[in-house]
């Protein structure tokens, strides 16, 4: 939180003398642009290993009853704070790898932990409270086309009973870091594609989650767009924020050179740490 | 600020729906109308019961043409029987002067009745009118009787057809309550279908589960409890217009349903409708939204 409060004040000081805020956020991400083509210097495998926050152990779901992907005894171990690409062609599982860690399905077999939760043996009741501690991004944005930028990153908080004086506080404050800074009263209509996702990010993020699940989030966008969408999930990666992406983008996975984990008919067929799309 | 947010939602979705909260409310309040007068007359028939528990009498009617030493011989048999609390002779001329004083508004029925034609009888009230049957197995047949009557009999045909009109509404208010309860849950499809965008997000972002079902539940409820207070109403409206009003001659042969009878029937009324709204809707929800 620390950190971040740091790395988002220069925007503000900026936004405060331009109003254009796009034009700053573009200015502030710039200092970023060498460091999204160069993966953090974390290497795995080294002495000081960091605490692991996914761990998938033999993990196998089927759908006896419908051609849902299933998956076949996955074992997956990510890291705090890595950036990890999940490739693979349609229908390979991974949306059920998503749909698993969410706990919206539990596996038939094997064990998932998430931080310190025991994902497979979780009461329904506690549901809500682990989800708290994952943000969510998906292709097609989800957000309240009635409701404001604002409002969209506010209800994220509302709903989970965060008094209103925490999110007067929180939301400019996010929104300001995903670079939507002064747009904070537009509708979801009147943003274009990149925003619309922008806002998307910020409500994941607004709680600091220690977990960061993003489903094709470039899927919608054009390239332009995509590379800096990916610039703003980099940037909260490099918050300690671990995040797991889905998607179809090669251009993005060979240019970010992060852990790529490929699946293919619910099996892992490669984990590569700084890997290309192939 | 999130009780705001749920009530604003719950009326965004019934005001949403409009047509089916409407004919929602309507069928609760027809069904707890009908629970309600079925409860009031499981009532009646206990106050009838008591109001003429101490008036019940059984009559012996003496033949016309009995000799004063048979009567007395009944009189005697009479005072001496243990099951007699108290008994009262009514001759021939006493008999008249009741039939004249009770049918004293029509009288082209008294003058065409000989004074000569009532029988005397004796008046016996009982201890306990339940023992009135062997009682009159004593009396009944024997010289100088002409019949015995026991008012109970002639009561409980009264009985008979209010059990059956209870009946009647408990079965409408089953109906009612069971259609009633399938818009419930109709409702609730519906609201949930409209709100899938928020309720996903809130799944999403980890809302508690009573937060994401609170407004449906509620919406339920509200119209459990507004129905209940229509019912309420109409029960009202009855005991005025209809027991008090229109039919006033005919409802005077039973004891009056006090005002409280129906008073008290608001709470139950509206606790009834919210519970059991609020349990369908929960049940809806449960197949509707997957946690």
């Amino acid at each position: 939180m620390g950190r971040l409060t740091m790395r988002a004040s220069p925007v503000r000081l900026k936004s405060r003398r331009n109003p254009r805020t796009a034009v700053t956020y573009e200015a502030e991400t710039a200092k970023y642009a060498t460091l999204v083509l160069e993966p953090p210097d974390r290497p795995r495998g080294s002495a000081v290993r960091l605490r692991l926050v996914i761990q998938l152990e033999g993990v196998t779901k089927h759908y006896p009853r419908s051609n849902r992907p299933s998956v076949e005894d996955v074992n997956v171990f990510i890291d705090k704070g890595e950036f990890v690409f999940f490739i693979g062609p349609t229908g390979a599982g991974k949306s059920t790898m998503i749909k698993l860690l969410l706990r919206e399905e539990v596996p038939d077999k094997g064990k998932i932990t998430v931080g310190d939760t025991d994902v497979t043996r979780l009461r329904r009741w506690k549901v809500p409270a682990y989800r708290r501690s994952i943000g969510c991004v998906f292709q097609d944005f989800r957000l309240l086309p009635n409701r404001t930028a604002a409002e969209n990153v506010a209800f994220a908080l509302e709903v989970i009973g965060k008094p209103r004086s925490v999110a007067r506080r929180v939301v400019p404050e996010v929104l300001e870091l995903v670079g939507l800074g002064g747009k904070e009263h537009r509708y979801p209509h009147e943003l274009s594609g990149g925003e619309q996702q922008r806002v998307a990010v910020a409500r994941a993020f607004v709680n600091r989650p220690l977990l960061l699940l993003a489903d094709e989030p470039t899927g919608n966008l054009d390239p332009d767009t995509s590379i800096e969408i990916m610039r703003l999930l980099d940037r909260i990666s490099r918050t300690g924020t671990t995040i797991l992406m889905v998607t179809h983008d090669s251009n993005i996975v060979n240019q970010m050179r992060r852990r790529v984990i490929e699946i293919e008919n619910g099996q892992i067929v490669r984990d590569q740490a700084r890997g290309v799309y192939g | 600020m999130r009780a705001k947010y749920v009530m604003s939602e719950v009326f965004l979705g019934l005001w949403r729906n409009i047509s089916m909260t409407v004919a929602m409310i309507i069928t609760m309040a027809v069904s707890l109308t009908m629970l309600g007068a079925g409860l009031l007359l499981y009532g009646q028939v206990d106050r009838i019961e008591e109001f003429y528990q101490t008036n019940l009498e059984v009559v012996i009617y003496l033949k016309k043409d009995i000799d004063q030493a048979t009567t007395d011989q009944i009189e005697t048999e009479i005072k001496d029987n243990d099951l007699v609390a108290e008994y009262d002779y009514e001759s021939k001329e006493e008999a008249y002067k009741r039939f004249e004083e009770t049918f004293e508004d029509t009288p082209d029925l008294v003058k065409s009745v000989d004074a000569e034609a009532l029988p005397p009888a004796f008046r016996v009230k009982m201890v306990d009118i339940a023992d009135a049957k062997e009682f009159i197995s004593q009396f009944e047949g024997r010289e100088g009787v002409f019949q015995v009557t026991n008012q109970r009999e002639i009561l409980q045909q009264v009985f008979d057809i209010l059990g059956g009109a209870q009946r009647l509404t408990l079965i409408v208010a089953l109906v009612q309550g069971v259609a009633a309860l399938m818009l419930v849950a109709n409702t609730i499809q519906v609201a949930a279908y409209s709100r899938r965008r928020e309720v996903a997000i809130m799944k999403l972002v980890g809302a508690p589960n009573w937060f994401v079902q609170a407004p449906f539940v509620l919406e339920a409820v509200f119209a459990g409890v507004i129905g209940s207070v229509f019912a309420f109403g109409t029960l009202i409206a009855a005991k005025y217009l209809v027991i008090d009003g229109q039919f006033e001659d005919l409802f005077k042969l039973m004891p009056p349903i006090p005002m409280q009878a129906i008073l008290i029937l608001l709470p139950i009324l509206v606790g009834v409708s919210a519970v059991i709204s609020a349990i369908t809707a929960w049940i809806t929800l449960r197949f509707n939204i997957k946690v």
